[in-house]
């Protein structure tokens, strides 16, 4: 397993919002995380990434005990994610996100830089470059991030989040925003990107884009997994049915 | 060429604290650049302005080292105060960071060797003005190197999102102290040189007033890149001497300053450049949508 979450459990006052939570993602595939609004989703990716710690339980990444690391570490090991809200850098333009999100690969060029030539970053602009390319920014690279329309900064989001070079990456709801043309590339995307050893932990309320993206399912109810499977699985399942998906138009 | 000469022997001072408010200037920059407010770089000032003077004096320590050794007592002073005062954000770290500064102040106050409230007097004119400038060179050649590096990239996405800066592995804390002691080391240095500047120095130079006059230059200025603070600096120090016959109003100058900048820069004076660029494109842009 590339992620485990054992028993992971985060309280807020006397909301548990993420109750005993077993969660085990095998790599190079989509997982789903869906469930209703309040279920816990968001909580449980910030307890992945670390910008929240657990109360209780344990969180293995690539075999190795990362209960408690900050976001700055667990990047370093591998795991990027993306915003619900959109988190981009705004007074920077679209490349200058993008080699933010190359931090942890580049070398630190302070020093070198002050000979007054050295130091180029050709190759991580390149990279840069390249990634927004593939996200459908190539023209907006040097637009101020804060300028761009949502879809664009969403977007702009997973090529930050890419450029890290992670193992795992955390979407939580990319599509929101999105119109149908946007959404379908976005599913493209994240296919191509599991194609080439990408596992991804897809959280979205978008339930048919979750279906159409993701192998497994888990669901989420009031901070607890109420069940976990393929897609069909999920979609067959009275549980689901009854938590949630009974007043979503299921496809 | 009797002209220059003239001129420079009447503002020989003047262009010297020119240069000094520039050096301070920049050292509030760093931390600015980072979206950090702090209000210490007076009270480093101070250290580095204290510690050069009473080595020169009582060890005879050749200037330049007095100087360094100025500014590691700063950084040395500024590396476990912000380890603590960086839990804390916004204002609570202005404030934080100005008690470091009244408590100095009331520590010069109190002690004999550093000549309590009479401070230090006759201390040697050692500083030229090409010390000055040259430091100033320097440092602002750093700071605009450092600027483009993953350093100045990692300060800048602190400063617009600091939980998406951690997301991309910055160590967010790490980053912050740096800009800190950076800040504190340039800000003692400029003490220092200062010091042999003036002849005298006592705690009060060092105290809330300096403190937010260091952060005056650099706002009014603009933080967007280091030309900024040395041209905010320059304005502000200059022109109430320039304009003696206001002497009377100059607090109140000062405030206008800021006051308009604030309302109708709030980027700074060296965004007017930008600022026109950035029309022409929105005109363009206009055009491009009609």
């Amino acid at each position: 397993m590339l992620l485990e979450a054992i028993r992971i459990t985060r309280r807020f006052g006397g909301v548990v919002a993420v109750n005993a939570v077993d969660l085990a993602v095998a790599p190079r595939q989509a997982f789903g995380l869906i469930g209703p609004n309040g279920a816990g989703k968001t909580t449980l990716v910030n307890l992945i990434s670390g910008h929240l710690r657990a109360d209780g339980g344990t969180i293995r990444f690539a075999e190795a005990d990362v209960t408690g690391s900050p976001p700055h570490e667990l990047t370093t090991r591998g795991i990027a994610r993306t915003f619900q809200g959109v988190r981009l850098f705004k007074g920077l333009s679209a490349i200058e996100n993008v080699l933010v999100g190359r931090h942890v690969r580049m070398r630190a060029d302070a020093v070198r830089r002050l000979w007054p030539r050295g130091a180029p970053d050709r190759a991580d602009r390149d990279r840069a470059a390249a990634l927004l390319d593939r996200v459908g920014l190539a023209q907006r690279a040097d637009a101020l991030s804060g300028e761009l329309s949502y879809g664009d900064q969403r977007r702009l989001e997973i090529a930050r989040a890419l450029a890290s070079e992670p193992r795992l990456l955390l979407l939580d709801e990319p599509a929101a925003g999105m119109n149908p043309t946007e959404t379908g590339r976005l599913r493209e995307l994240m296919r191509a990107l599991v194609d080439e050893g990408l596992t991804i932990l897809l959280i979205e309320h978008d339930v048919r884009l979750v279906m159409g993206t993701c192998e497994r399912i888990a669901v989420l109810n009031f901070g607890r997994k109420i069940a976990e499977g393929p897609p069909a699985e999920i979609q067959g399942s009275a549980v689901v049915r009854e938590a949630y998906l009974g007043s979503e138009d299921v496809a | 060429m009797d002209e220059i000469g003239d001129f420079f022997a009447a503002y020989s001072t003047l262009i010297g604290f020119v240069g000094v408010s520039a050096l301070l200037a920049l050292s509030v920059w760093v931390t600015l650049y980072a979206g950090q407010l702090t209000l210490g770089n007076a009270a480093f000032m101070g250290i580095g302005a204290y510690v050069s003077a009473l080595l020169g004096r009582h060890l005879g320590t050749p200037f330049p080292i007095a100087l360094a050794v100025g500014a590691l007592a700063a950084g040395a002073t500024a590396a476990p105060l912000g380890l603590t005062v960086f839990r804390l954000r916004g204002v609570y770290l202005a404030i934080a960071t100005l008690a470091f500064g009244e408590v100095l102040r009331v520590i010069l106050l109190a002690t004999p060797i550093t000549g309590k409230g009479q401070g230090l007097n006759g201390i040697p004119p050692k500083t030229e003005l090409w010390h000055i400038y040259l430091s100033l060179a320097v440092v602002a050649y750093v700071l605009w190197r450092v600027q483009g590096s993953t350093v100045g990239r990692a300060w800048a996405a602190i400063r617009e999102d600091e939980t998406a800066a951690a997301s991309q592995g910055i160590a967010v804390r790490r980053y912050k102290l740096g800009a800190f002691v950076a800040g504190a080391l340039v800000a003692a240095w400029a003490g220092g040189l200062s010091a042999h500047l003036t002849f005298s120095i006592e705690p009060n130079d060092f105290a809330f007033s300096k403190a937010v006059q260091i952060l005056v230059f650099a706002v009014v200025g603009g933080i967007p890149n280091p030309l900024g603070p040395i041209f905010g600096a320059a304005l502000l120090t200059a022109l109430p001497e320039l304009l003696r016959p206001l002497k009377d109003y100059r607090d109140i100058l000062q405030g206008l300053i800021l006051l308009l900048v604030i309302i109708y820069l709030p980027r700074g004076l060296v965004t007017v450049a930008q600022l026109r660029r950035t029309r022409r494109l929105q005109e363009i842009g206009a055009a491009d949508v009609a």
